[in-house]
């Protein structure tokens, strides 16, 4: 007897198909891009893009840092998508407002501070106030979430609590709006040595204080959860809810936990955000909140580590894959596709590996 | 008794993260057997049902079912092929009639699609009634349980023991060669489970199934197999008739000295 | 709310004493109404909607906002849940207490609010923190006054829904219906306005309202006492008519129902001529997001795939028709009739189901939908990027799109919103048959299968690839088909009316309205997009625009909370979402099995 294996399916073929035109679009942009790097008039480049021309290496180097900076901060939101689904099983898709409500306090709390006078004196504590202040209200906002809409939900089909999130994510939003004012919010000016370029380095200060206070979150969160009696009872909720209350955890003061840490670590996200971009409106929370979430599926869902490495490629390949692949590729106008290509990331990487780069952790019932 | 050659497996084996659910099993099904499948709580039967209904791909080995192998077929490709299986812990589509329940599970042996529906075509007619009159016939099998006023009642109002019947109803629709029982008689009462146990011979006898049936209530087992499978850590350890079986030293040391004879 | 069986008895034990309160459940009631009372005062309800008068001189819609929520929560605090078979107690003193109690903290929360805003200045974070709200909470008089003046009224509300419990069923159903009606008369002032002009009604209407807007005291009075003599005298025939139809053999209820298809029909027909321009207009936008409800009803409702990038589809058919029919369309302009770029639109919109729908739905359920989301964002962007903007005009969109020519019978364009809605009820009347026929079919049966458990689905021969690929297909044709209506009435595309908004939007039409159910979709986009308005355009309360997404956003997760199968519930749905409950009654009532003799596993697993 042969082994025969089953007839593929139309929908398999496609499937391949896109696999492979996707994977054949950025391999050739990427071609084209090291080809205008080493001669513009090189053949290759100038057949796939007429225009090709040199990015210098000041340009690209500011790329990646702004893509690292923006990916940290999406890993910092991504924690809180992962852990929830780590633990619950299901997309808090008002995450991303939780982020927006940190970003929003903090623009409150250090335009206080300004007119006070201390963030000009004083800018280190004025800003460590605006992050305890923001991570303090990101942190009720997802606790009273949890409360509210998520905990009399536990135990229905995984849909349920996804539509209630959404209806939260409104809710949050045009409360914002209509509380606070609709449109953009400035946050005040920065000081200059935050806003210049460091000279050895030639990277503007605000995206390392943002990555070095990304890193340091992380630390915190994974220090919490591997080496604290909390993030024990983390991680056996996740693995196994009932379990777990058999052995005497209490699972609902741990999810509790669970979407407060997620929350602070949102909160600190806000202010990096408004430290990057010095604005923020009331839909601040919508795009980086679901590229968030992509960044946590791309890393691998539930994995703490991998939510970090997925913002950081996520990030990275949204500020980069403009100039190095499209471009090259003849796209024009490439900025305005930036968001596309984060969302593009998402899809190629569950085409290719559905579980994630570096792979799902989640709870006994929630494996598929 | 037993005819044709259906279906082969062939060193089969699964592992799930480093644990050997399945290894190296060889198991053979001869048209109109009944064969069950025993063993204790985690020897891995359900896991070989799984495996040959397409819902989990093997490491390795074979599963040949007509001289055709079945390795890499999606479950409903399986099933259109002929090979129907119900569920350990009933699977109903439960806010779907007892009626709907076990049309729908025709599905792979009709064929009308949008057109016919929205333009009620006479063949879309005439298919909805073959569906329909099938489906009854199917339930009539059980006797007045689930027909009459109980056809267009919603399957969760059915208590556990129409609920298991239920699901044999719905494997029975989708018209297979083989149909796999995954403990059929589970939380039924003696009573229920001898009617349950003539009802598999009449499957067989009237129907002309296949029967590949998981099994813990030893009557039921002795009853109506033609041959009992012995499965323990995902390997075979003894094969024949029941009385071969209820006797071998392993197999009563795989059960760990419990008397196989009445165990329920 | 509250579940009370309607059948059956339950023991009532003696009523509990007026003081004998569970004070910690008052305290977290009263604070949640004081918390609720102060948001709505902050995000701006009282003043923006003082405009909106519901009777003249007595009462607008702002101060309304705030009325109705004492007497809710006054209402809600004493209700049980009674089952059959319980036991429940008598009510009394103890109910009027609970409700007061309530309402007194809840003014309490207000009269804090109004000290705060009369000595602080929080206007720099909160925007509504100001004069106006000020004047508004204390009638314009002494801060003292209006302190008072609220405790008292929530103390006398939250005691007026606590009296709801004492009066008997029927006079509370009459009271709250002749309130809702007196409400809903008021809210549907312009439509009210334009109907009473084309039926020569106009006497009516001067006779109920105020010139100024707002009902007249004695149009409030006519139209409470109506309402109360419906439900007092008419609800008992209604219920009988119902009893007849329901007992109604097979045949003669297919014979009735026909009849009542017929006469909505009619109704659909003729009502829209009687119709000014205004309520016309409104029509046609609830018919275009019914189209899209509909559509997204089998995607959602039957098949249970949670597409949220629907709008996508809405799009391609926006955009397909614009390009074919604009004479401005940048690139390519064949300037093809409507009719003829239908068709085109039809095969678009099946591929374009095709090609979003195959690389997600091997996808999680929940994945799927942020997947779709991703997909109906990249839509929307690379229509708007420089780069394809020589087919679809960029951020300038395509304008200069003509009307639908209907085989030179009727042009229908945007200035004749009455040709407009013909042309939407005509194809909300395709959709809502395909629904139907497909629902019963083998098709609808699969969806069902798919929806109930997909993995028990493909094991039971469906291919559930190819089932749930056509629920998409089937989706986006009728979503398209909307998009094809809404160029050809608006006269231009622009990426902007395609946001992930619109596709939430339906969403909650699909899920107020009730998942799966035509009528509740139906019900669903008349009173969500005809009342409250679309994501852009306006609804009949035009004030509460502002509010409407905050509305949506609260609404989605109260019918989750509460009442996930919607508004008017699909009987399946149902049933899956309160198993629990549905089994809990059923073996109270002893019915699980009654032929069923000596099982004594009953109905306890699910």
């Amino acid at each position: 007897m042969r082994v025969r294996h089953a007839p593929r399916t139309r929908v398999d073929w496609f499937l391949t198909f896109l696999r492979f035109s996707l994977t054949a679009l950025v391999t050739v942009g990427l071609l084209a891009f090291i080809g205008q790097q080493i001669d513009p008039d090189n053949f290759f480049a100038r057949a796939v893009n007429d225009d090709a021309s040199r990015l210098s290496w000041e340009s690209i180097k500011d790329l990646v840092v702004s893509g690292l900076s923006q990916g940290a901060m999406y890993g910092l939101i991504a924690l809180g998508y992962s852990m929830v689904y780590g633990v619950l099983g299901f997309i808090n898709f008002a995450h991303g407002e939780v982020f927006m409500v940190g970003a929003m306090t903090g623009m409150i709390t250090s335009n206080k501070l300004a007119d006070g006078g201390l963030w000009e004196s004083n800018f280190v504590l004025a800003i460590l106030i605006a992050i305890i202040v923001s991570v303090l209200c990101s942190t009720m906002t997802a606790v009273l979430m949890e409360r509210v809409a998520y905990r009399p939900l536990r135990g229905s089909p995984r849909l349920i609590p996804l539509i209630t999130s959404i209806g939260v994510s409104f809710f949050i939003q045009y409360t914002s709006a209509l509380l606070l004012g609709p449109g953009a919010k400035s946050y005040p000016q920065l000081p200059d040595w935050l806003r210049d370029d460091i000279p050895w380095l030639g990277i503007e200060g605000k995206k390392i204080v943002v990555l070095v206070v990304a890193a340091v979150s992380m630390a915190g969160l994974w220090y919490l959860v591997e080496r604290t009696k909390t993030g024990k009872a983390m991680r056996a909720v996740a693995e196994d809810k009932e379990i777990a209350s058999l052995m005497g955890i209490d699972v609902d003061r741990t999810i509790v936990t669970t979407f407060a840490v997620g929350g602070a670590m949102a909160g600190v996200a806000g202010i990096l955000w408004g430290i990057l971009f010095g604005s923020v409106t009331e839909f601040t929370g919508f795009l980086p909140g679901i590229k968030a979430f992509s960044a946590a599926v791309v890393g691998g869902i539930g994995n703490l580590g991998g939510a970090m490495a997925g913002g950081l490629t996520l990030g990275s390949s949204e500020s980069l894959a403009p100039q190095m692949v499209l471009e090259p590729l003849g796209v024009t106008g490439h900025t305005q596709l930036k968001d596309a290509v984060a969302f593009l990331v998402l899809i190629f990487v569950l085409l290719v590996k559905p579980t994630g780069l570096f792979g799902e952790r989640l709870s006994s019932e929630d494996r598929a | 008794m037993s005819g044709e050659r259906l279906l082969t497996i062939d060193s089969l084996s699964v592992t799930f993260g480093g644990l050997d659910a399945l290894k190296n099993l060889d198991f053979h099904v001869d048209e109109g057997e009944i064969v069950s499948v025993i063993g204790p709580n985690g020897a891995g039967k359900t896991t070989f049902f799984n495996m040959i209904s397409g819902m989990v791909a093997p490491t390795a080995g074979d599963i040949v079912f007509r001289g055709e192998s079945l390795l890499g077929f999606d479950p409903n490709q399986v099933t259109a092929r002929g090979i129907a299986r119900t569920f350990q812990n009933v699977r109903l589509f439960a806010n779907m009639t007892i009626l709907e329940n076990v049309m729908v599970a025709q599905h792979c042996r009709t064929k009308q699609g949008v057109f016919g529906a929205l333009f009620n075509t006479p063949g879309f007619r005439r298919e909805e009634e073959e569906i329909r009159a099938h489906a009854e016939k199917v339930l009539g099998f059980f006797g007045t349980r689930l027909i009459g006023y109980r056809l267009h009642q919603p399957a969760s109002v059915l208590s556990y023991a129409n609920r298991r019947r239920l699901e044999i109803a719905r494997a029975m629709a989708t018209k297979p060669t083989i149909i796999l029982l995954d403990e059929p008689v589970a939380g039924m009462n003696p009573k229920e489970s001898e009617e349950l146990t003539g009802l598999i011979g009449k499957l067989r006898s009237e129907w002309g199934f296949t029967i590949v049936m998981i099994e813990h209530d030893m009557n039921v087992v002795r009853d109506v197999s033609d041959r009992v499978v012995v499965l323990d850590h995902g390997e075979t350890i003894a094969q024949g008739s029941f009385e071969e079986v209820s006797t071998d030293p392993e197999v009563i040391e795989a059960y760990l000295g419990r008397p196989v004879e009445g165990a329920s | 709310m509250t579940a009370h069986l309607e059948s059956g008895t339950h023991e009532v034990i003696p009523a509990r004493g007026g003081l004998d309160q569970n004070w910690r459940k008052l305290l977290r009631y009263g604070g949640l109404l004081a918390l609720v009372l102060v948001f709505v005062s902050l995000i701006g309800m009282p003043v923006k909607l003082d405009s909106r008068i519901v009777v003249e001189p007595y009462i607008s819609m702002g101060y309304l906002s705030l009325l109705w929520l004492p007497a809710l929560l006054g209402y809600t605090v004493s209700a049980e849940k009674v089952l059959e078979g319980m036991a429940s107690h008598a009510r009394g003193a103890h109910e009027l207490v609970a409700g007061a109690i309530v309402g007194l903290v809840g003014g309490a929360g207000l009269a804090l609010l109004i000290w705060g805003l009369d000595t602080r200045d929080l206007s720099d974070p909160l925007v509504n923190w100001g004069d106006n709200l000020l004047g508004l909470l204390t009638f314009n008089e002494t801060v003292g006054y209006g302190m008072l003046v609220w405790l008292g009224i929530s103390t006398g509300l939250g005691l007026l829904g606590g009296l709801l419990h004492l009066l008997p069923r029927t006079a509370t159903r009459a009271v709250l219906t002749a309130l809702l009606a007196v409400f809903l008369v008021s809210a549907l002032e312009s439509a009210l306005d334009d109907i009473s002009e084309g039926f020569r009604l106009e006497w009516l209407f001067e006779w109920l309202f105020e010139a100024r807007g707002g009902l007249t005291p004695k149009g409030a009075i006519a139209v409470a006492v109506v309402a109360a003599g419906y439900v007092v005298f008419g609800r008992s025939r209604a219920k009988a008519v119902r009893q007849r139809y329901d007992a109604m053999p097979t045949v003669e209820r297919t014979r009735a129902n026909a009849a009542l298809l017929v006469l909505a029909g009619v109704a659909v027909v003729v009502l829209p001529m009687f119709l000014g321009k205004l309520t016309n207009e409104l029509l046609a936008n609830v018919g275009l997001f019914l189209l899209l409800a509909l559509g997204l009803n089998i995607v959602v409702g039957l098949a249970g795939i949670l597409d949220l990038g629907y709008v996508a589809f809405f799009a391609v058919g926006g955009y397909t028709t614009a390009i074919l029919t604009s004479p401005q369309s940048p690139g390519l302009s064949p300037e093809l009739p409507w009719l003829v770029a239908l068709v085109v639109v039809i095969g678009m919109a099946t591929l374009a189901g095709l090609f979003i729908g195959a690389p997600v739905i091997r996808m999680r359920g929940d994945y799927l939908a942020i997947v779709t989301l991703g997909f109906g964002e990249i839509i929307r962007l690379t229509v708007r990027s420089d780069w394809a903007s020589g087919l679809t005009g960029g951020a300038q969109g395509i304008t200069g799109i003509p009307g639908a020519g209907i085989f030179g019978v009727a042009e229908v364009r945007g200035i004749d919103p009455q040709a407009v809605f013909y042309l939407v009820a005509f194809f909300c009347a395709v959709a809502i048959y395909v629904s139907w026929r497909l629902e019963r079919s083998r098709l609808g049966r699969a969806w069902m299968a798919v929806r109930e458990d997909e993995s028990v689905a493909e094991a039971m021969g469906i291919n559930t690839v190819n089932v749930k690929l056509m629920a998409f297909v089937v989706g986006a044709i009728l979503a398209s088909f909307s998009g094809a209506i809404f160029a050809a009435k608006v006269g231009s595309v622009f990426e902007s009316s395609f946001k992930i908004l619109v596709s939430i939007v339906i969403l909650v039409v699909v899920i107020v309205g009730g998942m799966g159910r035509i009528a509740g979709v139906i019900a669903g986009a008349v009173v969500l997009i005809g009342v409250l308005g679309g994501p852009n355009q306006p609804g009949l309360l035009a004030e509460f625009s502002e509010f409407k997404l905050l509305i949506y956003g609260a609404l989605l997760v109260w019918m989750m909370l509460k009442r996930p199968e919607g508004l008017i519930p699909n009987v399946r749905r149902s049933r899956e979402l309160h198993q629990e409950e549905f089994l809990q009654d059923a073996w109270l009532r002893g019915q699980v099995d009654a032929d069923e003799e000596g099982n004594t596993t009953g109905g306890a697993t699910a």
